[in-house]
């Protein structure tokens, strides 16, 4: 027991930080232009693929850089042409242009690597077990990815908060016509920002790759988990992103761990109902109701507090 | 259908075109109706028709949603899905307790699936609009869809339940085996879905939607509340959303989680948009162009779904009212008689953005069948997908094309401006 407590809250932070990569650009991409970009996860999957195809070129330790770079060009290019000529359709064009941005890019993903996975293996030199706890060997490739994202969250938290970029940044998230009143380019500020969001999703798929499926329904699968992760933080708050990324990291990685049910527990109780719903529920394990909990903690939220939990505003 | 669904033009029209015009245009698609499977009677074109029909009822029902009320879901398919089981459930019931209720009844049990699930969940979705029940829909969608699959004495798992329509009441003589019989059966609450949803939004709920849509505060101040408008438009939405579930369950006699999926509510939010929504009959152009494109483009290219997502891009970018806005831009310039002196301009962009447009496929089917694959038949050109030329020629197409496209298209937007110059002195636009 102790064992699964300990690798699953590991396995649960390096989830929760990955999630966090991605939730970051997204809500601080919200709070500035106001859209969801339904692309982000989309963006993620590029980066994991780029980072599998010129791991096959160059190699990893390039690719951990060029990947990311170029994923935040094509951020860019996403919001110089697309969404910068679409903002005067309003915010609903904006989110369904994203829509179908992540929709089209899957199937050029599909269609260039296939639709099955591709062997986008871990560099050989971090592909050792850094320690054992208990009986479990824990690879090097995990604390890796661990101390990547938190070196990238720090190097956030101190660009935001200790440099001038930053203070633009976040002047821009709550005013952006008065900054642009004070002479900044606030297009520009824009580009680079949702140019940056991508490049951190681009990252993380580039870290992620090798540990997770590199496959093109990545982008599907961890969608809407991103979207519950910031609407569960509170729509434009990064603290409330980075609490609800690591939250739902843990959630999701003990739910996967356990083994339990109800039919377990409670096993001589066995109402023995025959072929009904109760029976599903009584016999489901909390390993199977893992995909479905971040939805139901996103209802939950949505009834009980609307704004998330460090969220300033409704909608 | 008819093309008034914006309360002043509506107005309008009903004063000027009267009421032979109006319930011509419902005669004229019921004839339509009636005689396409004795035109088309193949057993593949019934069944195209059969599921153009669903897909015109899906999105009409997802336009109450987004062009009337100004929600944008993302899982409207969970209403169809649950119409879909809920069908199939009542189809399997009726015929092992041998009920005396006939097939085309079954469509409105389906309709009351879509409806009790809106009933349940709606009044916590439609607090907000906006992104946030766009997200709180996508939520609801994941968590049904995913639910689907435990639940499975329900659902029946990945397989989905099964049914046979033949095993109910015969009605008139018709057991509903032949495709020909479902497709009338599709064709009647097609018609009927058509009629009720059009008259929905000429109600006074149809028109405070609309108000809704554009000035919820507004709507407040005169003492409606638009959480509770928005909340009926969602359960109206849901019941013909059930109502096409039901027909498909028919049609395919099984439902499965499929039906829910985030494909299923992607495929109707394209069908309405590049359709249009601004217009009552845009939802029905788009289902029958996506699902027309969907039946074509499967057998031609591999890569279909790409083009849908490409158009739909293009449609948002360029003219987010649809193609029904297109059609609809047009409408003062004829009255005005002044639509010639744009036709030119037309004609002289369409040569490089048809260029441009076979630049995108080529490059698209180079790249998909780079490593192997039938060669690219373009216009009866075949082109290999590893020859160099191919590359060049799409090289030239797309680039030339685009660029030569940028300055004829300046050019419309020249011809079109003189021209509504005129019509606005004309009197036929605002």
């Amino acid at each position: 027991m102790a064992e699964l407590i300990v690798i699953s809250t590991l396995n649960g932070v390096l989830f929760g930080m990955l999630l966090f990569l991605l939730s970051s650009g997204l809500t601080v991409i919200f709070s500035m232009m106001g859209v969801l970009n339904f692309a982000h996860a989309s963006f993620y999957m590029l980066g994991a693929f780029f980072g599998y195809q010129l791991t096959r070129w160059i190699g990893f330790w390039p690719a951990l850089v060029i990947a990311p770079l170029l994923v935040g060009a094509v951020g860019m290019a996403v919001e110089r042409y697309g969404l910068r000529n679409t903002h005067k359709h309003g915010h609903v064009a904006e989110l369904l242009l994203t829509f179908g941005l992540a929709f089209a890019i899957e199937e050029i993903v599909s269609m260039i690597w296939g639709k099955s996975p591709v062997d986008y293996r871990v560099p050989a030199v971090l592909d050792f077990p850094a320690f054992t706890v208990f009986s479990t060997n824990y690879p090097a490739y995990k604390i890796f990815m661990l101390v990547v994202s938190v070196v990238i969250f720090i190097a956030l938290l101190v660009t935001l908060k200790r440099t001038r970029v930053g203070l633009i940044v976040q002047a821009a998230l709550t005013h952006p016509s008065m900054v642009g009143h004070l002479g900044h380019n606030v297009g520009r500020v824009f580009m680079l920002v949702f140019g940056v969001g991508s490049a951190l999703a681009g990252l993380a798929g580039v870290i992620a790759g090798p540990s997770l499926v590199t496959q093109s329904d990545m982008a599907a699968l961890l969608g809407p988990i991103l979207f519950v992760v910031i609407v569960f933080g509170g729509l434009g708050s990064l603290p409330g992103a980075f609490i609800a990324s690591l939250l739902i990291g843990l959630i999701q990685t003990f739910a996967v761990a356990l083994n339990g049910s109800l039919a377990s527990v409670f096993g001589p109780l066995d109402p023995s109902l025959g072929a009904s719903p109760l029976t599903d529920i009584w016999n489901v394990t909390i390993a199977q109701i893992a995909p479905i909990l971040p939805y139901l903690l996103l209802v939950l939220v949505l009834i009980f507090r609307p704004m998330g939990l460090l969220g300033t505003r409704e909608s | 259908m008819t093309n008034a669904p914006t309360p002043s033009i509506a107005a309008a029209k009903q004063e000027s075109g009267g009421a032979l015009g109006f319930y011509g245009v419902w005669l004229l698609a019921a004839v339509a109706l009636v005689v396409l499977p004795l035109i088309f009677s193949s057993g593949g074109s019934l069944t195209s028709f059969s599921l153009i029909g669903i897909a015109i009822i899906f999105a009409l029902s997802y336009n109450i949603l987004l062009g009337q009320t100004g929600l944008l879901s993302f899982g409207h398919a969970v209403q169809y899905g649950l119409g879909g089981f809920l069908a199939v459930h009542a189809m399997n019931a009726v015929a092992s307790h041998n009920w005396p209720i006939p097939l085309p009844v079954i469509p409105l049990v389906g309709g009351i699936g879509g409806l009790a699930f809106a009933l349940l969940v709606g009044w916590v979705m439609t607090k907000r609009a906006g992104t946030v029940f766009a997200m709180i829909s996508l939520g609801i969608g994941e968590l049904v869809a995913s639910s689907s699959l435990i639940l499975r004495s329900v659902f029946g798992g990945e397989s989905g339940i099964t049914t046979d329509r033949t095993s109910l009441m015969p009605m008139f003589g018709w057991t509903f085996g032949p495709q020909i019989q479902v497709y009338y059966l599709i064709a009647f609450w097609v018609l009927v879905s058509a009629i009720a949803m059009y008259a929905l939004t000429r109600t006074p709920l149809g028109r405070i939607c609309n108000a809704v849509r554009d000035n919820p505060e507004r709507v407040e101040f005169i003492g409606y509340d638009p959480h509770v408008v928005r909340y009926l438009a969602y359960m109206f939405a849901g019941f013909f959303a059930g109502i096409a579930g039901g027909l498909t369950a028919i049609n395919f006699e099984i439902a499965n989680s499929a039906y829910l999926g985030a494909t299923q509510s992607g495929f109707v939010l394209f069908s309405a948009f590049i359709g249009g929504t601004a217009y009552f009959f845009g939802p029905i152009i788009g289902a029958i162009l996506v699902t027309y494109l969907q039946l074509g483009l499967t057998s031609v290219t591999s890569v279909w779904q790409l083009y849908f997502g490409i158009i739909f891009i293009g449609i948002v970018m360029f003219a987010p009212g649809g193609i029904a806005g297109i059609l609809m831009k047009h409408r003062p310039l004829i009255r005005a008689g002044t639509l010639g002196t744009v036709i030119p301009s037309y004609l002289v962009a369409a040569i490089p953005t048809l260029a441009f447009a076979l630049g995108i496929i080529l490059t698209i089917e180079t790249v998909a069948r780079f490593s192997g694959g039938d060669p690219i038949n373009l216009l009866g050109i075949p082109f290999v997908a590893s020859a160099p030329t191919t590359w060049a020629a799409a090289a030239v197409l797309l680039v030339g094309g685009f660029l030569v496209a940028r300055i004829t298209w300046r050019g419309v937007a020249e011809a079109w401006d003189r021209a509504a110059t005129v019509a606005r002195d004309r009197g036929y636009l605002a």
